[in-house]
């Protein structure tokens, strides 16, 4: 399952010159909306999925399957901490899957969208 | 290993008891980025190269077949291929090809002595998200890098990069393989990178293809490799390594990178005529898992072949396993190891505790393997024999030995 084709980079490069960049990383917030950088592709492996991004070449580990869904599910969910609720992911451990995010932030694998 | 630019996100949270690692070790359905060497064609010589290149092999790969497997590798998710050689841009289909690739999703990283680096190329480079660049430089003077690669072959890779940076490309790769000579250049080199506003990769020098020859007399001294250890903790994620240094580990704190060996567990090589290898260090009979055109093609040569069944069976640490860094350095590297004439399963020929160098002077007698097949446009020194079994004629028709029974001898 491809994440991007390559008019929708050419499409997002081309916006991203324009004035405020979307995808420049931001520090995560769980209560923004966010989605997979439309630059990355995500391979879903037993251990949870590969991340690539074609932009900054860099390739992130998603360590586990509840991961690879909540990743999956940011672009339809209203915010960051919806998708990790929607996907399952138990109280106790919404911070370490806030800090997975923030990770993948900070590395640009998935950027803020205009809610 | 051939991995750039790795980054665990950290914090996550992970099954018990399963390191990314050992789910590594035990191989992955299709391979995160493989070695695609297009061509054995190379105008340059250069004394260390992995693959013997320079006359290229009749039967390569077709543009139709190439294209094929570009298919199959966009199948299997594959997110990119580094392609290489030979001199991959001496194909007349090369820039169909890696439009082909980056079409289908398949991103490209290629690597190149810079000679065909024009002006138009770099603009066209610099206009695509999909297409990173490699230019492998030795030295980081003339007189170190052109004792390796060739006369006049600096003044080509630095144009090159001239014309790169005009073009407005930043963040190509600059490649360099540690050697005795360079390894005090470091510097040097982190300074021309930083000028083209490019990266750093440094990879290590492997006894493979003419390498095998050269090895002795360019890999660098045990002093040396700790330094060049210093040196790649203090710059760190800023250097590229392609996770090649992963026996340094034995030194205490882990480089960056997976620090594992992923052949044919997570990369693997395909070469011009379709041989699917296990890593591009090891391109020799006995890492060979299969051809791209057989039944089942690129897949179940992955997916299925014996080499790599093998390969992704636990592993013994053999000799190494009395000693408290196997965790660390994982027993080095195969290749290095196979091409020295040491046992896969004991230290690789420069672990860092001296281990390796014991197993070299205690090898005695023992015939390296000698790389094989051989493109090398002029012979290494050879002993020319009449032969009445003679080899697979694996050479290319220009050479004025085909076609006749006479034995090259690669094992001299």
């Amino acid at each position: 399952m491809r994440a991007v084709t390559t008019s929708d980079v050419v499409t997002d490069s081309g916006e991203a010159s324009m004035v405020d960049d979307p995808t420049a990383p931001h520090g995560y917030d769980p209560a923004r909306a966010w989605m997979l950088h439309p630059q990355v592709s995500l391979r879903p492996e037993s251990f949870g999925a590969l991340a690539y991004h074609f932009g900054t070449r860099r390739l992130s580990f998603l360590k586990s399957r509840t991961l690879l869904a909540v990743v999956e599910s940011l672009a339809d969910q209203p915010t960051g901490l919806d998708a990790c609720l929607a996907a399952g992911v138990p109280e106790a451990e919404l911070a370490n899957y806030a800090q997975a995010l923030s990770a993948l932030a900070d590395s640009n694998m998935i950027c803020e969208r205009v809610a | 290993m051939t991995i750039d630019t790795m980054t665990t996100t950290d914090h996550q949270p992970v099954p018990a008891g399963l390191r990314l690692v050992d789910r590594f070790e035990r191989g992955l359905d299709a391979p995160i980025c493989l070695t695609w060497e297009l061509t054995y064609a190379c105008n340059l010589a250069c004394v260390h190269c992995l693959s013997s290149s320079g006359r290229r092999d009749p039967r390569e790969l077709t543009t139709e077949e190439c294209k094929a497997l570009i298919d199959e590798f966009e199948r299997m998710q594959i997110f990119y291929v580094n392609i290489g050689g030979g001199e991959p841009t001496i194909r007349s289909d090369f820039w169909e090809l890696v439009d082909y690739a980056t079409e289908h999703h398949v991103g490209v990283k290629f690597s190149t002595n810079g000679s065909r680096i024009t002006p138009e190329v770099a603009t066209r480079l610099a206009s695509s998200d999909y297409v990173d660049v490699q230019i492998s430089l030795d030295g980081a003077t003339p007189e170190v890098n052109d004792a390796v690669r060739g006369d006049g072959t600096f003044a080509t890779a630095m144009t090159a990069m001239d014309r790169l940076a005009s073009a407005g490309f930043t963040g190509f790769k600059l490649s360099v393989v540690v050697t005795r000579h360079n390894v005090t250049q470091l510097d040097a080199f982190k300074a021309i990178a930083d000028r083209y506003q490019a990266q750093l990769r440094l990879t290590r020098l492997r006894p493979a293809g003419r390498g095998a020859d050269t090895w002795d007399e360019l890999h660098p001294t045990a002093d040396q490799q700790r330094l060049l250890y210093d040196w790649l903790v203090a710059h760190g994620d800023s250097v590229l390594t392609g996770d090649s240094f992963f026996h340094l580990a034995g030194y205490g704190e882990a480089l960056p990178g997976l620090n594992l060996c992923g052949a044919g567990r997570v990369v693997c090589l395909v070469d011009p005529v379709g041989d699917v290898y296990a890593c591009p260090f090891a391109i020799h009979d006995e890492f060979l898992a299969g051809n791209v055109r057989s039944l089942g093609g690129f897949t179940d040569v992955w997916r299925s072949s014996e080499l790599f069944t093998e390969l992704r069976a636990p592993q013994s640490p053999g000799a190494c396993g009395s000693c408290g860094h196997y965790d660390a350095c994982r027993g080095g590297c195969m290749a290095a190891k196979f091409f020295t004439g040491l046992p896969l399963d004991g230290p690789d020929p420069e672990c860092v505790l001296g281990h390796g160098e014991a197993a070299l002077l205690g090898r005695g007698d023992v015939e390296t393997p000698r790389p094989f097949p051989d493109h090398s446009a002029s012979p290494r020194k050879v002993a020319v024999a009449l032969s009445p079994s003679r080899r697979p004629d694996r050479t290319c028709d220009e050479n004025p030995l085909a076609g006749f029974a006479v034995d090259v001898d690669p094992t001299r």
